[in-house]
């Protein structure tokens, strides 16, 4: 079996090299440096807990938690229902499954940048393609990226366009998974193609749903290139991110005290939004 | 009724794979179009002055050229070096024992809960004082024995048998050899999926280069695009031809690797 010597130890220890220098110590080194203030160059300055009181005041990480939530509302149901649907008609016999998969997956390879650039164009509120196709439906022409709904929007459909096929991938490899008998049994029992779905399809997929369910919530909440290329956070702070807000307290605006803080109030929910999923998940497992 | 509904899935599955793809062709419209034409109404799907011009100007006036060079090198290097090091980590971790292994293990996975733009700040500063700002290691070492590669090789190395290793084992072969003449062969196809994931993550990471690299010469190519971006003026012409070129590398290796990609996503999902 498994032999005991110390080449388990070594062969394992770049991993705790690398996580001890850049991840334990930048954590602890940010816990002293959020009781200060300091602009990165000069004198740390030692304020106690005012950078956490500052935190509760500042309307701009609040305001970056409700977008978060605003997103993570709008636009991972719509997502992940299209993906259910696509994966469902992926999963029937169809000819060229392998083309449709493939071409929905790929704006996930793609870099986020180019696509973002290439969404500012397809959105402008003069010359984009978007408000031309509304134009004739008779839609007179909207300011997706000028206004704070349209920017919110318009993140929404980025989001999707790039997720959507990940998702998809996942939710038929998951379909694939369900026995073929179950359904020839409930078609002898009588039962309707859609009544299969919603009394087969959808209590067997729960565990998978969920997991496309948890990775939506952590993409959410790292958000970060989506907004930065296509909004810059704007109009009026409606689609800036709690990441976004990080970056520009401490890039931008040199608070590195202050932006320590936003970093423990992100890890803090991020651990909080975890434990919650690794519950479901886990209470799932056992019913399974 | 069952023609109806195979009519309406066709329907469906085309009108979404349309509205995929359309970005795509505009994006690479756009590249050929001088930036008149890109703001003109009504929109052109093919370009009136179809021109390379775009291409050349970002070449030219740019070190375009460099950047390229500098996004290779960077995600190869990257993806290199931390296979190694992750199929090494598995190996430590599925087919040894050793003095504190659960406990380790469990803070590998602890490990991923932090995501890692959140401590985008005290790590910045890290990298300031032992002088990497500017330089490639940000880029590449941290993420060298990374907690996700070490997991996903561990859980693939789970199901290799005991008595193969013991085998070698007998003949007098030391640990790392084991490690390159047995495992390495038997794992190749996790390694292609794990490398494609690590290399696609390199070749689009874009909050660290932004933060790091600050000489347009040390850049690479998503951090000089968003560079390209004025106040006053954006040369979306030019952001477009980059961008162009910035898909390319990926899409030749999805189609001829495609298998990997999807096995990369799903190998997290069904076994949940």
């Amino acid at each position: 079996m498994m032999k005991k010597n110390k080449s388990g130890l070594i062969f394992t220890s770049p991993f705790y090299i690398l996580f001890l220098t850049f991840m334990v110590y930048p954590i602890l080194f940010s816990f002293y440096l959020s009781f200060n203030k300091w602009n990165g160059v000069g004198e740390m300055e030692w304020v106690g807990l005012a950078n956490y009181i500052n935190l509760f005041r500042d309307d701009l990480v609040w305001k970056s938690m409700f977008n978060a939530l605003f997103f993570f509302f709008t636009y991972v149901p719509v997502m992940l229902f299209l993906a259910l649907v696509l994966a469902v008609f992926l999963n029937s016999n169809i000819k060229g499954r392998g083309f449709f998969r493939a071409a929905v997956y790929l704006p996930n390879i793609t870099s986020l940048v180019a696509v973002a650039f290439t969404f500012q164009l397809l959105l402008d509120k003069n010359y984009g393609l978007l408000n031309m196709f509304l134009s004739y439906l008779g839609i007179s022409s909207i300011n997706w990226l000028g206004t704070p709904l349209g920017a919110r929007l318009s993140i929404d459909m980025l989001m999707i366009w790039r997720w959507l096929g990940y998702n998809t991938i996942i939710l038929l490899a998951g379909l694939q998974s369900i026995p073929e008998e179950m359904y020839e049994a409930a078609i002898i029992d009588g039962a309707s193609k859609v009544q299969s779905f919603f009394r087969i399809t959808v209590p067997l997929m729960k565990p998978v749903l969920l997991f496309t369910l948890v990775l939506s919530t952590i993409g959410t909440f790292r958000m970060f290139t989506e907004v930065f290329i296509l909004t810059g956070g704007g109009p009026a702070n409606s689609t800036l991110t709690p990441v976004v807000h990080l970056y520009n307290t401490g890039f931008n605006w040199f608070k590195f005290g202050y932006a320590s803080s936003i970093t423990y109030l992100i890890i803090l929910i991020t651990l909080i939004l975890s434990m919650v999923q690794m519950k479901l998940l886990n209470e799932k497992e056992v019913k399974s | 009724m069952k023609r109806l509904n195979k009519f309406i899935m066709y329907l469906i599955l085309t009108l979404t794979v349309i509205i995929t793809i359309l970005p795509f062709i505009w994006m690479i419209s756009a590249s050929f179009k001088d930036i008149r034409e890109i703001f003109s109404y009504p929109p052109t799907i093919i370009p009136d002055n179809f021109s390379f011009s775009n291409y050349l100007q970002l070449f030219a006036e740019y070190p375009f050229a460099r950047n390229i060079f500098n996004s290779t090198f960077i995600a190869v290097t990257a993806t290199t070096g931390s296979l190694f090091f992750c199929t090494l980590g598995g190996f430590g971790f599925a087919k040894f024992d050793f003095k504190f292994k659960n406990q380790l293990f469990l803070v590998l996975i602890a490990s991923m809960l932090i995501p890692p733009q959140s401590i985008m700040i005290p790590l910045f500063l890290v990298f300031k004082r032992i002088g990497w700002v500017n330089t490639f290691y940000p880029l590449i070492v941290p993420g060298l024995a990374n907690a996700f590669g070490i997991f996903f090789m561990r859980q693939y190395m789970t199901s290799i048998p005991d008595s193969l290793i013991e085998a070698a084992r007998i003949d007098g072969g030391s640990d790392f050899y084991i490690f390159l003449k047995i495992i390495v062969p038997i794992v190749k196809p996790a390694l292609a999926t794990l490398g494609i994931i690590f290399f696609m993550n390199s070749w689009n990471a874009f909050v660290w280069p932004l933060i790091i690299l600050q000489d347009i010469e040390l850049q690479t190519i998503p951090v000089v695009l968003t560079n390209l971006q004025g106040v006053i003026y954006t040369p979306y012409n030019l952001i477009m031809a980059g961008s162009v070129i910035s898909i390319i590398p990926l899409f030749v290796v999805f189609m001829f690797m495609q298998q990997y990609f999807i096995s990369g996503i799903t190998a997290g999902a069904v076994k949940q």
